[in-house]
């Protein structure tokens, strides 16, 4: 498939339906931007299952981490790669060697590698690249309005909100494509 | 599999806006409130640390004001907007967020008077140096950057007198200069000309003008275009470098394609302070919603209203673009083929006396120093907003003795024509 753009529907098919997420390359450290999708999407009510072979033993946010993905003892249904590149082709061949093998590869935003994503799917994964969870659920969510962002989505219908709280929202809202960003997106390709 | 973009005039209803999540109220409300509640203690945190998207204090963002930053990020193709108090307030933001003393920027020397004066008095104070180039002359922009330059400022359609500014000549310099090229969209809206579609990396707005369009409400705003590289050179380290302000985040690397907007928010909103009231947030989003429609007609009395002056024997000139003659005529019809805005300006073979007299003849058109209102405005800077100048300062300025501004409203075009025309022989 084209992984230029991806639709919205697909998206939303993915964070709607995945519950366990192992999050490989997550920092302990609270200012970078791995911690600020992990502790998000934690918050957001997935099981996120950090993977870091610098941490593996410790804690994160009370979550253990693991040294790679064959040592999480349980099914994961997402793998999300926050490493660069140049190292994604290797976590997505461990991904698919996993049993049972995990229905989604998720590729960081800057992260992307065509040639794994092909193999990925031959084997009958879904794969996103160079997308951040974190984003994707704001935008769909319509958290991400919040701040100001273009979420390029319309909505007539009310958004639900997310369990308790009154800051939280579902990711269960109707929308329809909103006004597109196709300048940025083609300085980023500009940019690679 | 990319949903269809939806068109102009459904962005402007719609984009930004839901129905009310707790109380399905289909207009935004008007979130008339300093302060909101976290869900408990680690909320909050997460909210301070900017690791949530969400409400913690007005200064910071608001419910109604995000509404219509989404809404002008929409229009304008970018990724993100940040609503503030003012045109300026916007103006000055975006500068906080790229320079640092001893910096400068090239900025067009056909701009809005107040730009003009903020650029060449209060930005001294920071240490902000402007250096001026000719939109007329492209390689004045070339000769003018600098190592220390950190933008360039233009206007698409500069006001007061027509002048359209050639955005993607203009952005290829700032391209070759590895700096972001900042455009003031306030006369030509996003209706008439999307500067982030010839180049331009950050849109500002006065909302006050057409946007907001009756006249009523003051505001600003800044378009993020997402198209920028803050990281490449390491020259913009609010963008780039570890905030102190925030434990240590990289802005660029933790938002990505939005992050010049957060950068403004976080970084000078926060801190410098000019937040938009949500009151005036809903005033300006109510106008943006029959935008397509107003300024449709604001362009197409402003040409009615300038081929008649054209022809009219007390009118010894008449400068704007739509006119086919007009020197920015080619201009116009690359950058705001649906028409050439509303305010310009023209010249009284009468000179001075008859300025006075004409703005105190007319009966319909209001005699004041705004722009872009339903309402037909008026006023002859010699003897008003440029009075302090000396005559040789005011033709410099485009404010010469016989000079006369209009900003068209959208009144029927004829009863606008009658009054200007009892007002010349009167």
């Amino acid at each position: 498939m084209n992984h230029d753009t991806y639709s919205d529907q697909y998206i939303r098919g993915i964070l709607n339906t995945v519950k366990t997420i192992a999050m490989v390359g997550v920092s302990p450290r609270e200012n970078r931007p791995s911690y600020f999708a992990f502790k998000y999407l934690l918050e957001r009510g997935y099981r996120v299952i950090p993977v870091n072979p610098g941490q593996a033993g410790k804690d994160i946010l009370g979550q253990k981490v693991y040294a790679t993905l064959a040592d999480i003892p349980e099914p994961v249904d997402m793998v999300d790669i926050f490493r660069a590149s140049q190292f994604a082709a290797a976590v997505v061949d461990e991904a698919l060697a996993l049993a049972p093998r995990p229905r989604v590869i998720w590729m960081q935003l800057g992260v992307r590698d065509d040639a794994a994503a092909a193999r990925a799917e031959a084997a009958g994964v879904k794969v996103v690249m160079n997308r951040c969870p974190k984003i994707e659920y704001g935008r769909l969510s319509s958290e991400i309005s919040w701040i100001g962002v273009n979420s390029r989505t319309l909505s007539s219908r009310r958004a639900p909100l997310l369990g308790k709280g009154v800051q939280r929202m579902s990711l269960d809202r109707q929308t329809t494509g909103g006004g597109s960003t196709g300048a940025s997106e083609r300085a980023a390709r500009e940019q690679e | 599999m990319t949903e269809r973009t939806p068109g102009f005039a459904t962005l402007a209803i719609h984009a930004g806006a839901q129905p009310d999540p707790t109380t399905g109220a289909r207009a935004t409300p008007i979130y008339q409130t300093t302060s909101f509640v976290f869900d408990d203690v680690d909320h909050a945190a997460s909210l301070f640390g900017l690791q949530a998207f969400g409400n913690i204090y007005t200064r910071i963002g608001n419910p109604t004001c995000a509404v219509l930053e989404e809404r002008v990020a929409a229009l304008e193709g970018g990724t993100a907007g940040l609503a503030v108090a003012s045109g300026h307030a916007a103006q000055v933001l975006v500068m906080h967020a790229l320079m640092t003393p001893g910096d400068e920027f090239v900025a067009s020397k056909k701009l809005y008077g107040g730009s003009i004066n903020q650029f060449n008095h209060s930005y001294k104070n920071f240490g902000w140096n402007v250096v001026w180039a000719d939109p007329d002359d492209i390689a004045s922009f070339e000769r003018a950057i600098t190592p220390k330059t950190k933008a360039i400022f233009i206007e698409s359609i500069a006001n007061p007198g027509g002048v359209i500014t050639d955005i993607e000549a203009i952005s290829n310099v700032a391209r070759r200069a590895g700096v972001p090229l900042v455009v003031d969209n306030t006369l030509a809206t996003p209706y008439l000309c999307r500067p982030i579609d010839h180049g331009a990396d950050v849109v500002v707005h006065s909302l006050t003008k057409f946007l907001g369009g009756h006249g009523n409400s003051i505001g600003g705003l800044i378009v993020d275009a997402g198209t920028f590289n803050w990281s490449r050179e390491g020259r913009y380290p609010m963008l780039s470098e570890p905030r102190p302000e925030y434990q240590g985040i990289v802005l660029h690397e933790t938002f990505g394609n939005f992050a010049f907007a957060i950068a403004c928010r976080v970084l000078g909103l926060r801190d410098l302070g000019p937040a938009l009231s949500p009151f005036n947030a809903f005033m300006i989003l109510t106008g943006i919603e029959t935008l397509p429609l107003r300024m449709q007609r604001h362009c197409d009395n402003a040409m009615a209203v300038a081929e008649w002056l054209a022809n009219h024997n007390k009118v010894a000139w008449v400068s704007y673009p739509g006119l086919s003659g007009d020197r920015y005529h080619n201009l116009a019809r690359k950058y705001a083929p649906k028409g050439a805005g509303a305010v310009f300006t023209f010249g009284l073979k009468g000179g001075y006396e008859a300025g006075v007299k004409l703005v105190s003849n007319v009966k319909l058109f209001s005699h004041l120093a705004n722009i872009g209102d339903t309402r037909s405005l008026i006023i002859h800077p010699a003897s008003t907003t440029h009075r302090q100048l000396s005559d040789a300062q005011k033709t410099q300025a485009g404010a010469g003795p016989d000079v006369v501004r209009l900003s068209i409203g959208i009144e029927d075009k004829d009863d606008i024509i009658v009054d200007l025309e009892q007002a010349l022989v009167g």
